[in-house]
């Protein structure tokens, strides 16, 4: 298991780059746990995975992708979506199963879906989203688009034998595929020490002849810079590159688990170093942001995400006549 | 003009490939080596390895790369070599090209075509010889078609390359070498109605894919004896086109089902429950069945041909309704 970085590093950034990357955790961050919230009162049902702790992969990957970069993220996904461009509003109202959903309620928290932001799921069979993502990126490809497409996965993923298919082709075919490994520690209850033979994912990655790095996945400035030299290098037509994000999950796998496989005192270790914390932390040190400033930010966050309740709340249940809709494409077939 | 199945595929392939440049052939052996079946054989000298796209042996990737090909632009045609193989991408077919549309609440189509070979014949035991074509046909959000003759085998592909959805063709592998005449001008062929393509006035036998060839023979034999059948071609597993298969069972009041498959929860056992639930007044016995033996295909020569519905099987199953 690895362990949190204990050194608060300067920053070199301006001042409202760092309040920026601030506000996007932070969005996601109180989402969250107001889609909690909204869970234990029982507007949103199914499953609930929440990926606090873990903001600072996502903020900092979407930082260093355009808008017409695509994006293929897990069932842990509502932070990517947030960070990518998709609505809170449509968000929650996904979740509250309203037809004013992002996926008009059809796909719930785990398969949020937005075709302005290129937003491709919200994927909830582990690894089946990899070769999606090679596939994106291979149509982009062939149609000489100079476009990135992210995919995002846990550590449990790498025991799929669609990963090691998908880095093969990704690899063999240069496919523009960002990968970005989020492990954090867990795939649901099972540490990694438990399911891998070789736990340093990153060199699994540079047996299929991808570049690849380990990042600090709690620190967004480290992420976003490691986004950013993968983006180039794809960008130029080199092929995939592969990030391996060590990070934390603060919260339990889904709503429903007990957490039995860990110890509540590495949990509050973690989130002593948490992505927020941490950055704010640094901030601070260097004078780029003052209490005053977090606050705004949480207001404006706040309403935000008071906003998206409103939202849901008021949407509209999908008339029970439409329940066969979108198993076929309603565009007629030329013949 | 002459044709084998196996050309009137490729044929297809090919033009599709001349008129759109977004086509492209994916899957094990098609390029270098031609298509385990030899369908695509020349076609990479013709259009290059981006285009016929020899893969490793990684059928849920390439199968998932094909849905997120089709879901970003393309018109990717990927080649199975068989319908046991391709359970290696079923969590693909299942659980991304058959949902993402429902999903993404209409947002993200999945315009992919999965061909591949199925059914036995050819002494290559439980591995290679099922015929799973109906296991798919259950499946909401997918297409399932089983062309049985030339023309559907050339017009099929070109329909389900313009269908807007994920489309599964299944070639039987003992068609591949059938011969006869396709016009020149043979083109896309609707692929949602079933065909009554012989017509009798005793008994409907409804079929698809080898099968159809199986009851052609037997309809000549009994035609001889004085039995006049008629042959249904189911041509698309799904959506299945209920109303021809009525008509047919209001016209004659018999049916035979024929199907290479097993019956036990099998594509047979579903036609013959909608016979029962909607055309049950229009029977004059009840609908019969002939199907896979219910075992894994054996090998030995002798076994595998007891195992599927045979001409002379047909034959006297019919003998026994009339």
């Amino acid at each position: 298991m690895h362990q949190p970085n204990k050194i608060l590093t300067p920053v070199h950034i301006s001042k409202a780059d760092a309040q920026h990357l601030l506000h996007q955790m932070l969005r996601i961050r109180r989402f969250e746990e107001k889609a909690a919230e909204m869970y234990t009162q029982g507007h949103i049902k199914g499953f609930l995975h929440l990926y606090i702790g873990e903001e600072a992969v996502a903020v900092g990957i979407m930082d260093a992708l355009q808008p017409e970069d695509g994006v293929v993220a897990t069932y842990r996904e509502h932070g990517h979506a947030l960070a990518k461009g998709v609505s809170a509003n449509s968000i929650m109202a996904e979740m509250f199963g309203k037809e004013e959903g992002c996926s008009r309620g059809r796909g719930g928290s785990m398969h949020l879906f937005d075709a302005e932001t290129r937003f491709f799921g919200g994927n909830a069979i582990v690894g089946g989203h990899l070769p999606l993502a090679v596939g994106l990126a291979l149509a982009d490809k062939m149609q000489q688009k100079q476009v990135v497409t992210a995919c995002f996965f846990g550590e449990g993923a790498v025991a799929e034998g669609e990963f090691h298919e998908s880095l093969n082709l990704a690899a063999l075919w240069q496919t523009p595929v960002l990968f970005v490994c989020e492990n954090n520690g867990y795939a649901m209850g099972t540490a990694l020490d438990l399911s891998e033979s070789e736990m340093d994912i990153h060199a699994k990655a540079a047996s299929y002849q991808i570049p690849s790095e380990v990042v600090d996945g709690m620190d967004v400035l480290a992420v976003r810079q490691a986004a950013e030299r993968a983006a180039a290098h794809i960008r130029s037509g080199k092929g995939p590159y592969f990030l391996e994000c060590r990070t934390y999950r603060f919260r339990a796998h889904s709503m429903f688990d007990a957490e039995l496989y860990r110890d509540k005192s590495e949990v509050e270790e973690w989130k002593k170093y948490g992505p927020i914390t941490s950055f704010i932390k640094r901030l601070k040190n260097q004078d780029l942001i003052s209490e005053a400033e977090i606050l705004e930010l949480e207001n404006q966050v706040a309403a935000e995400v008071n906003e998206s309740v409103k939202f849901a709340e008021s949407g509209t249940l999908e008339s029970e006549a439409n329940l066969l809709r979108f198993v076929y494409s309603e565009k007629k077939l030329v013949m | 003009m002459k044709i084998t199945y196996r050309e009137a595929i490729r044929e297809s392939i090919r033009e599709a490939m001349q008129e759109d440049e977004k086509v492209f052939l994916m899957g094990e052996d098609v390029g270098h080596y031609g298509g385990c079946f030899a369908v695509s054989k020349d076609l990479l000298a013709e259009f290059g390895a981006e285009r016929i796209r020899d893969t490793p042996l990684s059928e849920s990737a390439f199968v998932g790369i094909g849905i997120g090909a089709a879901m970003n632009g393309m018109k990717p045609i990927v080649e199975v070599m068989t319908v046991n193989f391709s359970l290696l991408a079923a969590d693909q077919i299942m659980n991304n090209a058959a949902t993402i549309l429902h999903m993404s609440g209409g947002l993200f189509n999945v315009p992919v075509v999965i061909r591949m070979a199925t059914g036995g014949g050819k002494q290559l035991a439980a591995q290679h010889s099922h015929s799973l074509e109906g296991w798919y046909a259950h499946i909401p959000g997918l297409k399932v078609l089983t062309p049985a003759t030339l023309e559907d085998a050339r017009g099929m592909l070109i329909s389900a390359l313009k269908d807007p959805d994920p489309v599964l063709i299944f070639e039987n592998s003992t068609l591949y070498n059938h011969q006869g005449e396709l016009s020149e001008d043979a083109g896309a062929v609707d692929i949602f109605k079933a065909k009554i393509r012989r017509q009798g006035k005793d008994i409907s036998l409804v079929t698809y894919g080898i099968g159809y060839h199986k009851c052609v023979a037997a309809a000549e034999i009994l035609a001889a004896e004085g039995i006049d059948a008629e042959i249904l071609d189911l041509r698309v597993l799904r959506p299945l086109d209920d109303a021809t298969i009525l008509e047919t069972v209001k016209k004659t009041g018999r049916v035979l089902i024929v199907d290479e498959g097993w019956k036990s929860g099998g594509i047979s056992a579903e036609i013959s429950s909608r016979i029962m639930e909607k055309g049950f007044f229009d029977l004059d016995m009840p609908v019969a069945r002939l199907g896979g033996a219910e075992v894994p295909m054996p090998y030995a020569e002798h076994l595998e041909r007891i195992a599927v519905p045979q001409v002379e099987t047909i034959v006297a199953k019919v003998k026994e309704m009339i």
